[in-house]
Order: structure tokens, then sequence, then C-alpha cells
């Protein structure tokens, strides 16, 4: 990865449309459209599910159907019709994998063309990686070496069956059932996701990571994610998203939640790089996204994004700093191109004293696109000496497209100190002039100059995902000024 | 090296170059001088090719290619330097690294191969120390939160960091103290060989007391009056512009 060079980039550019629109042939066992009573048993059973979580899954689905879409957000996008999606789509298998070695071939190579090839992976970097194709999961690497730690990493599906007791107790803790549209639509008919709980005090010595991979067509991908940090314990944890090119619109409606026990951290990285839709707008990933993490006292949470793709974005990863002296932290760049939406900031609620929040958000919107930045700062009246500082910075690329900022501040304690900064600027002629006086094509300059801006959101990212994320910016903006 | 004939330039519409000659050989130091808005400025983004600008008469020979049919890289990557008058800022992005990539995108443009990070690395260090350039200033962002001494040199670093055969100077003195001047044109005269040239765009002489031109033109309303050696510019410097707008009058 060090040695990755402008060239290399350059040579990457060529191949500048959607690259993981591909679509593996892979045998799926898909079960019929439309949603109700009779499909939500059924995905159960097909999971072979014990009667509790069938229970749960069965409130969900009665909450829901009392519920209306939201219609707040700032995006405009036909709504989706519930009744023609599937709700389970699995690649077909035999028997499940006991080791990589029993993984289809055909999957090898979607992941290989996905870069994220296992048998590299565990060879050279030393990253874990649970692999989530349309909606079960396939390939988790890496489990012994964690096992050894007491660290339990598996599909969210393998943890219903094998640690009930921790899925019970805190599925559900952090984003409630009824939470809102999409998290209850989840909570119904979630299909995997993935599972993490570090114990006490234990370090995770590697990253952990999950690919996410919508393939089959006509289906939606509602993924959970429950990422437990006990007492004292560190973890890093990746997630990536890709999906084919379709002309039609998918949705995906994931819920994650995290739960950082005293003294624990975590740190969560999302490179996010859903099928935008083609440059008219057609097709396209609705990414419907509720993702949200408790802080137990002297605990921490990093929200890391890099959000480039979807037809739609909405979502906003936040932190309950419930905790006295808890620190939680949102860096994120959303790109918008071409008739992109997105929506996207955090929420920070402080409850405990002396509770810290740091909000950087870096929009980049472009072609016909429309970008907003939407936070709430939410100070509660016992969160003595609370501190936030926000930081939303708006870069404009072309003439048609739009950004907005919608902070909203609520603050009940006057020990607090809140800091809102906030600026909007074109990418700038000058720059891109003095970068062609010193021989750098347009192109390449872009690069700098947008990756340069996204410096403080990238730099929290991992090695591996920061030239990843770069790569992704530069792709993504291809030809976008004017 | 350079040879410029009858050059005419508009923005908006608004004639400012009207008519200018210039010829610059190898190993030569021109300066060009002249009252605020004659032009000088103009001269120097057409040559390096800024699109505001409408070139509306004339041609530009640079070292055997038509100038004016090149886009603003590939007059950069044949050779030609501009110091800007203002340095832009581009946060987040080091010094290293957009010298790394404007080096090397000049160095493929040769068929030569990309510089390692080991040469590149001692190259910095010895450019560096050619003006003075604190190195910690080298791994900052480009320009960001410099001074405006630091500025210039770092113009000047880039300059010798990037070997151009023909360096056009804008106003590079303007904003400088005495010892920023000196270290400036101390940089510009190391790099001075009998293979490169430079042309100085300047208000004032003192630049002059510094860096020796073998030539002083005087630019007026868009074309050159007067012609001449160092002289001309002390006695330019004691007369004033109004000599020179008197004498075209007449």
């Amino acid at each position: 990865m060090a040695n990755y060079t402008e060239d290399d980039l350059a040579k990457e550019l060529k191949d500048q449309e959607y690259k993981f629109g591909f679509v593996s042939d892979i045998d799926t066992d898909t079960i019929p459209i439309g949603l109700n009573e009779d499909i939500v048993r059924l995905i159960s059973s097909k999971k072979e599910e014990p009667q509790w979580m069938l229970d749960y899954r069965l409130n969900a689905l009665a909450i829901w159907s009392t519920m209306n879409e939201p219609s707040w957000a700032h995006v405009k996008y036909k709504k989706p019709d519930f009744q023609s999606i599937a709700y389970y789509s699995a690649p077909k298998q035999t028997k499940k994998y006991e080791s990589w070695d029993d993984v289809d071939p055909e999957m090898k190579a979607t992941m290989t063309k996905l870069g994220i090839s296992m048998e590299e992976q565990q060879r050279l970097t030393g990253v874990a990686v649970d692999f989530v194709m349309d909606s079960v999961s396939v390939a988790t690497s890496f489990k012994e070496k964690l096992g050894e730690l007491g660290i339990i990493f598996c599909s969210f599906s393998d943890a219903v069956q094998n640690h009930p007791e921790l899925v019970k107790k805190y599925m559900g803790s952090v984003v409630p059932t009824q939470d809102n549209y999409y998290a209850t639509l989840n909570a119904a008919v979630f299909t995997d996701g993935s599972f993490c709980y570090i114990p006490k005090g234990v370090r995770c010595p590697m990253e952990l990571s999950t690919y996410f991979r919508i393939n089959a067509g006509g289906t939606g991908q509602f993924e959970r994610t429950l990422v437990i940090a006990d007492e004292g314990s560190y973890v890093s944890y990746l997630e990536g998203c890709t999906a084919p090119q379709r002309d039609e619109n998918q949705l995906h409606a994931a819920v994650v939640e995290l739960i950082a026990l005293e003294n624990a951290e975590i740190k969560y990285s999302t490179v996010q790089n859903w099928y935008p839709g083609d440059k008219n707008g057609l097709g396209g990933i609705f990414n419907f996204v509720t993702k949200r993490g408790v802080c137990e006292k002297n605990a921490k949470i990093s929200w890391t994004q890099v959000e480039t793709g979807s037809a739609v974005t909405w979502k906003y990863p936040s932190c309950i700093l419930k905790g006295d002296n808890s620190v939680g932290e949102f860096y994120s760049v959303a790109v918008t191109n071409n008739y992109q939406q997105a929506d996207t900031g955090t929420k920070m609620i402080h409850l405990g004293k002396n509770t810290k929040s740091t909000i950087i958000s870096k929009g980049i919107s472009a072609g016909k696109s429309q970008n907003s930045y939407r936070g709430l700062v939410q100070i509660h009246k016992n969160a003595h000496n609370a501190r936030n500082f926000s930081q939303c910075d708006s870069l404009l690329m072309s003439s048609e497209c739009g950004a907005h900022t919608f902070p909203y501040i609520e603050c009940k304690n006057n020990s607090a100190k809140i800091e809102h900064e906030a600026t909007t600027s074109k990418i700038g002629e000058d720059q891109l002039f003095y970068c062609k006086q010193r021989g750098i094509s347009e192109e390449k300059a872009i690069g700098l100059i947008v990756n340069g801006y996204c410096k403080e959101v990238l730099n929290q990212l991992p090695m591996e995902f920061a030239v990843e994320a770069q790569k992704l910016l530069t792709i993504s903006l291809e030809g976008s000024v004017g | 090296m350079i040879t410029i004939k009858d050059l005419h330039a508009s923005i908006e519409g608004k004639p400012i170059l009207k008519g200018l000659n210039l010829t610059v050989k190898a190993g030569e130091i021109h300066a060009i001088m002249g009252p605020n808005g004659a032009g000088k400025s103009t001269l120097a983004s057409v040559l390096a090719g800024r699109e505001e600008y409408e070139i509306t008469q004339g041609d530009v020979n640079f070292n055997g290619v038509d100038l004016l049919s090149l886009s603003v890289e590939e007059r950069a990557r044949e050779g030609l330097f501009l110091a800007f008058q203002y340095p832009v800022e581009i946060p987040g992005v080091s010094n290293i690294n957009f010298l790394r990539t404007a080096l090397n995108e000049i160095r493929e443009h040769k068929g030569e191969k990309g510089i390692s990070a080991k040469d590149f690395m001692s190259l910095v260090r010895e450019k560096s120390a050619l003006v003075e350039l604190d190195s910690k200033l080298a791994s900052r962002s480009v320009n960001e939160g410099f001074s405006g001494g630091e500025k210039k040199r770092n113009e000047i670093f880039q300059m010798a960091m990037l070997n151009p055969i023909l360096s056009i100077l804008d106003e590079t003195d303007s904003g400088l103290d005495i010892d920023a001047l000196r270290i400036v044109a101390n940089g510009v005269n190391q790099l001075k060989t009998d293979q490169n040239a430079t042309i100085i765009i300047t208000h004032y002489q003192r630049l002059l007391d510094y860096i020796i031109p073998d030539f002083v033109h005087v630019l007026y309303d868009g074309k050159i009056v007067k012609s001449g050696g160092k002289d001309l510019a002390l006695e330019l410097e004691e007369k004033g512009y109004d000599w020179i707008k008197n004498n075209t009058l007449n």
C-alpha cells in the first residue's frame, strides 16, 4: 500500500465508471416478495431462530405497520414499494462453511474483484473480515486467533445461536425497536450482519472488518451490527459496502448499535460505496441507516465515515454520552455527484458530566446533487461542563449542486460550551491554475485539492482504508468541475 | 528560447497587450518594468496560459513549439515556470506531496521514470537550503499559514525543484523585506545557468540590485517602449515613470 503512487491512481482513473457494478453468477435462495407475518416467520425459520427472536421480529412488524415513512429529510425520492421487495436472499449453500477452503469459488472470485481477497488479507494485513453478501454472512476470518483472547467476531445469526444472552441483553438497547421507520422495519426483517464482543480489558490486536455486498436483484439488504466493548477494552471496526449497477433502486436499511462500557473505546469506520445510480439519476441504492452508540463512564466512541455511494443517503451515526467524562466523535466526508442526494450528520446527546463531543463534517457536492449536513447537539440538564465543537464545511464543485447545513442545538445546562463553525467554498479556479502551472493535470489537481480538504477526516481512517478512500474520492469526482 | 511577436491580448473585451515583442535567449536575465496597469502581470498570465485572457493576435515560439497552442500544464511540462505574485494556498496538501506530483508529471512528459522517495527527499534538502527554507515548511500544507516572505521563498524553492528552462518571476519582490529579498535573489542567481533564462517582472528597481539583468525593458500601455541594459533601470528609478509616459506621448 505504501508504494501506491500517483501513476497507479492515474491508471485506476481510466477505469472511472463504478467498478463494482458487476453481478456474480451465484445461485441464490430468494424468498417471495412482499412483507407480512408469514414472511417474517419464514425468515426466522430459514435461520432456525429461537422463539424469542421470532417474537422480537413479530413485535417489530406490528409496530412498523402503524408507522409512517418520515419525510423531514432534505431528499426527494420515490418511496419504495415495500411489498415488491424480497426480504431474504442468500447465496445457496449446502453446508455451513467450516473453513475458508469450503467457500464457493465464484464467491471467492467476487471477493477478489472487490479487492478483499481473504487469503491476501489473512497473509498480509492481519485484518479479520466478515463478508455479508445479500442477506447472509458467508465468511469470517481469523476466528480462532481472536477466540484465544475471548473476542467473539461472527455473523449475527451465529451470535443468536451461540451467544443468546449477549444478543438478548444488548440488541435494541441503543436503537429500540420503535426508534424510527427504517430501524423498526430492520428489526422485523433483518437477515444477518456482524456481531462483535470484546471482553474486559482486551485490546483487539487487529482491525475487524465487515464487507457488505448486495448482489441479487429485486432484494433489499437489512443487516444488523452489534458491537459490544466490555469495560476497559478497545476495538477498531471497519465496514465497506458495494452493490451491482442496476436500473432499479434497491433498499438498504441497516441498524448498527455500539455499546462502549466503562473505560472502553470503539472506533467505527465506514467507506460506503453503494451503487450511486447512473449519470441521469437512474437506479442506485437507497441507503437508510440507523447507527448509534452509547458510552458509559470514561468511554469513547468515534465514528468515521466516507460516503461516496448511494442514490439517496439518510444516516446520522450518533453517540449517547451517558457516562461521566465520556467522549463522542464524528468525522465525515460525504460526496455527492450527478443526481445523488445525501442528508447525513450526527447526534451528540450529552447526559453525563464533563462529556465531550467533536463533529467534523466535510460535504462535497458536484453535478446536480444535493448534500445536506444535519446535526443535533443536545446538552441535558445534568450534563455539567459538557463541551462540543462542530465544524461543517461544504465544497461546491459545480454551479448546479446544492449544499445545506442544518445544525440543531438544544442546551439545558448553562455550564456547557458549544462551538460551531461552518464554511462554504467553491473549488478555486486559482488553486487549479496553480497546480496546472506546476505541470499537474486537472484530474490530479482535483484529487489533490479534494483530498487535502478532507484530510482531517481521512487521517482518522486506518491506513489501508485511507488509501482506498482517497481513490474513491478522486474517482467519484472525475470531470466534475464546472 | 522564447520569441514573442506582436502579441495582443484582452480581458473581457478590453485590450491590455497591444503588440508586444520580446526575444529572450538561453543564459539571459530580462527585467520587465513598468507602471501599474501597463500589462506586466497580464504578460505573465498570458504566457502561463490563464484562460481569462483572450489572445487576439500574435504568436509565441517557445523552444520551437507554438506556446499558445499548449494547455497550461503542457507549458509547465515544457519547462515554463511562473513564480506567482500571490501564491495560492492549498489546505491539507503538503508541499512535498504537491511537488512530487508535479515533478513526476514533468518527468513523465520527458519520458523519464518517476523519482524515488529517497532521491526526492535529498533533492528537497538540497533545494530548500538554497532559499533557506525551513524543512518544516516543506512538509506543511502548500502556502497555508506561510508569511508573505515564506510564500515567495516557497515559489523559488519550487522553481529550484522543478528546474524549468524559462522562469517568469511576477512581482516576486513585492511585500519582501530586505533580508527576504536578498535570500530570494540569491536563490535565483544560484539557479542561473547558460541553459535557462529568467524574466523578472517588477515595479521597482531594488530587486535588480541583487539580480543583475542583462536587459531591461519598459512596458507601457501594452507595448515595450524602451529597452536597454541594467542602467536603464537606474535611470527609470531616478526619473520616474512619467519620463516614459511623456516620451511616449511625444
